[in-house]
C-alpha cells in the first residue's frame, strides 16, 4: 500500500525525464540531418540517382534522343562478345596495374627512402621530387609526347648521341606504356611524401636495437622498415589499382597528340591510338556513349568500372586492418 | 667511422641528383623549347638561340587563351569555396556527431571518392544538358560541388576526428550550440586542414580535364585551361615552341600557389594515407 505513492511519485519524476530525453533525441537527430544535409541531397543527385540510371539504361537501347526500349541483356553481350574495344582496354588495364602500379610503388617507396637519409639542402630536394605530382595531367602529358617524341623529341636525342636505341614511344604500340609508365613514375611526387611520413614514423628504437645486435642496413630494412610501413604499401598498391582503372587523361592526350589528330570540334578521335594500346575503360564509355550514341553500351563499360572500383575500395576499407578505416 | 659518413653523405646525395635530374630535366627541356624559334624548335637543339621572350606573350594573345584562363580560375575558386564551405559541416558531423547510420555514411563517402567520374557521367550529363539546358557551361561541373565533395569531406574529417572532444563540450559549457562550437572552436584549430583541402580542391578543378570535355566541348567560349591546350596542341601541330609555351602557362600558376603553399599542401597529402 505505502509502496504506490512511491511508484507514482517515481513516474511522475521519470516521465518528464523521458520525455525531455526524446526531444533532445529528436533535437540531435535534427542537428545531425542539418549538418549532413548538403552531403545527403548530393549523394542523392550525384550517386544514388545517376548509377540506378546507370543500371537501367544499360538494359535499353537508347541514343540520348528517341526513347529508350528495353533490350535486356543484349548490351551486356554486345560489351563482352563482340564490342572489339573492350578486352583490349582489359588488358591494359592489367598491364597498368601489373607494371604501372609496381613500379610507382617501388620507386615512390625508394624516393621516400632517398629523402629521408639526404642531410644536406634536403628541402630542395623534396620540392624537386614533388613538384612534377602537380603538374597539370593534361600539360605533363603533353611535355612527354613532346620530349619522348620519336623524331626530335630531346630523349631520343640524348639516346641516339649515347649510342642507345630510338623508341618510337607513344606512336609504337609496344612502347606507348612504357612511356605513359614514365610520365607516372615522374608523378610520383604523392607517394614520396606518403612513404616519407611513414618511415619517420617508424619507431627509433627499433633501429638501434638492431643495431646493437649487429643486423646490417639490408637486415634492418627486411626485418624493421618493411613491416612497419607495409600498411603504407598496402595502400598505395590499392589506391594505385583504383587510379590504374580510373586512368583517362594521360592515355587519351598522349593518343591525340602522338597520331596528330587535329581536334576542337569537327574530327572525332577514335581513343587507343597506336593499335589500341592506350585504350582504357574509362576511354570507352566516353567513346560509346559521346561518340557513338550507343548509351546502353556505354553503361555497361561504366557498371564494369564501378564493380571493379567498388571490389578495391571495399580491400581499403575491410573492417580490421581496413586502410582507410570507417571507424575511429 | 668518419670515413664511412663522408663516403654515405657523398652516395646518398649522388643518388639524390640523379634522381632530382629525373624530376627536373623535363620542366628544364619544356622551358627552353618554349622559348626557342619554330625551326629550331624541330631540331636537336636544347638551348634556345635567341631567347624568344615573346613566344609567351604571343600565346596569352591567341584567341581565347586569356578567356580559358579566366574560366578555369572561376570553375576552380568557385567551386573550391563552394566545396569547402558545403564540406565542412559534413565533415564536423561525421568525425564529433554519434549517430546510427554514421560508418555507414563514412562508407558511402570513401565509395564516391574512389569512384571513376566516368561511371554516373552518361545520366548526369543527359540531367544537366535534357533537363536543365546547361550544355556548353561549367555550371554542370560547379553547382554539385556545393553538396559537399567526398574528398575534401574525408580529408576534412581524418584531421577532426584528432582533435580532442573537450574542446566542444567547453564551447558548449560556455553557452555555444554546435554550430557556433564548429564556427569559432573548430574550425580555427583545423585552419592548417581546411587550407588543405581548399588547395587539392583547387589543383582538382584547374586540372580536370574529363568535366569540361563532357560539357563544354561544343562551346570554346566556356573551355578551360586543361582542356583548351590540347586543341592549342592541335591549331599549332608543328610549333612545339608554342605548344611547349601554352604548356608552361598552364603548369605556371600552380607551381606558383605550390610555392606559396607547400606546407599545407604536404600536410595534406600525409593526412590522405598516413593518419587512419
Amino acid at each position: 500500500m505505502t509502496s504506490f505513492p512511491a511508484t507514482d511519485e517515481a513516474v511522475r519524476i521519470a516521465a518528464p525525464a523521458q520525455g525531455s530525453l526524446r526531444r533532445k533525441r529528436r533535437r540531435e537527430t535534427l542537428r545531425n540531418l542539418a549538418f549532413l544535409s548538403p552531403w545527403l541531397l548530393g549523394v542523392g543527385l550525384f550517386f544514388l540517382y545517376p548509377l540506378f540510371s546507370t543500371i537501367y539504361f544499360s538494359f535499353v537501347k537508347y541514343d540520348g534522343y528517341t526513347p529508350p526500349t528495353l533490350v535486356g541483356l543484349r548490351n551486356w553481350k554486345y560489351v563482352f562478345t563482340d564490342f572489339p574495344n573492350f578486352w583490349p582496354a582489359m588488358e591494359n588495364t592489367v598491364w597498368l596495374v601489373l607494371i604501372m602500379v609496381t613500379l610507382r610503388v617501388a620507386f615512390g617507396l625508394g624516393i621516400g627512402l632517398l629523402i629521408t637519409k639526404i642531410k644536406t639542402g634536403a628541402g630542395l630536394f623534396r620540392t624537386a621530387f614533388y613538384l612534377p605530382y602537380l603538374a597539370p595531367p593534361v600539360a605533363a602529358t603533353m611535355s612527354f609526347a613532346f620530349l619522348l617524341n620519336p623524331g626530335t623529341g630531346p630523349v631520343n636525342n640524348i639516346l641516339g648521341a649515347l649510342g642507345l636505341p630510338q623508341p618510337g614511344w607513344f606512336n609504337d604500340p609496344t612502347w606507348s606504356k612504357p612511356a605513359l609508365t614514365l610520365l607516372a613514375i615522374w608523378g610520383i611526387g604523392d607517394l614520396m611524401v606518403i612513404f616519407m611520413a611513414s618511415l619517420l614514423d617508424v619507431p627509433k628504437e627499433q633501429y638501434e636495437a638492431s643495431e646493437l645486435d649487429g643486423a646490417g642496413p639490408l637486415r634492418r630494412f627486411q626485418h624493421i622498415t618493411l613491416p612497419n610501413i607495409s600498411p603504407i604499401i598496402m595502400f598505395a598498391v590499392v589506391t594505385g589499382i583504383i587510379q590504374a582503372m580510373q586512368y583517362y587523361t594521360q592515355p587519351l592526350v598522349a593518343g591525340k597528340v602522338a597520331s596528330g589528330v587535329i581536334g576542337g570540334s569537327g574530327q572525332q578521335f577514335e581513343p587507343g591510338y597506336p593499335d589500341k594500346s592506350t585504350l582504357t575503360l574509362p576511354q570507352l564509355v566516353y567513346n560509346l556513349g559521346f561518340q557513338r550514341f550507343d548509351i546502353g553500351s556505354a553503361s555497361v563499360v561504366a557498371l564494369v568500372l564501378f564493380v571493379l572500383s567498388m571490389i578495391f575500395t571495399g580491400l581499403l576499407m575491410r573492417r580490421r586492418g581496413g586502410l582507410l578505416s570507417a571507424e575511429d | 667511422m668518419r670515413r664511412k659518413e663522408t663516403l654515405h653523405w657523398v652516395a646518398v646525395h649522388s643518388l639524390g641528383i640523379a634522381a632530382a635530374l629525373f624530376f627536373v630535366l623535363p620542366f628544364v627541356f619544356v622551358f627552353l623549347t618554349a622559348l626557342m624559334s619554330d625551326q629550331q624548335a624541330l631540331t636537336r637543339d636544347l638551348w634556345p638561340k635567341p631567347f624568344q621572350w615573346h613566344n609567351l606573350i604571343d600565346v596569352l594573345n591567341t584567341p581565347g587563351f586569356l578567356t580559358w584562363w579566366k574560366n578555369s580560375l572561376f570553375y576552380a575558386v568557385v567551386g573550391t569555396l563552394l566545396a569547402v564551405t558545403s564540406s565542412i559541416p559534413v565533415a564536423y558531423a561525421l568525425a564529433k556527431f554519434k549517430f546510427r547510420g554514421r560508418s555507414l555514411a563514412l562508407m558511402i563517402v570513401i565509395a564516391t571518392m574512389m569512384l571513376p567520374p566516368q561511371v554516373v557521367i552518361v545520366p548526369m550529363y543527359l540531367f544537366w544538358t535534357q533537363q536543365l539546358g546547361m550544355s556548353g557551361t561549367l555550371w554542370p561541373l560547379i553547382i554539385p560541388m556545393a553538396f559537399g565533395e567526398a574528398f575534401t569531406i574525408f580529408l576534412l574529417r581524418q584531421f577532426l576526428v584528432s582533435i580532442p572532444k573537450e574542446y566542444v563540450e567547453a564551447a558548449k559549457i560556455d553557452g555555444c550550440n554546435d554550430f557556433k562550437a564548429m564556427i569559432r572552436v573548430i574550425m580555427p584549430m583545423a585552419k592548417p586542414a581546411i587550407s588543405a583541402v581548399a588547395l587539392f580542391q583547387f589543383f582538382y578543378c584547374w586540372n580536370d580535364y574529363f568535366g569540361p570535355q563532357i560539357y563544354a566541348s561544343d562551346n570554346p567560349a566556356a573551355w578551360t585551361l586543361s582542356y583548351g591546350l590540347e586543341s592549342f596542341k592541335s591549331a599549332h601541330h608543328t610549333n612545339w615552341n608554342l605548344t611547349m609555351a601554352a604548356t608552361v602557362l598552364v603548369m605556371a600558376p600552380v607551381i606558383i600557389l605550390f610555392f606559396f603553399a607547400q606546407k599545407a599542401f604536404i600536410e595534406g597529402v600525409t593526412l590522405t594515407g598516413v593518419k587512419g
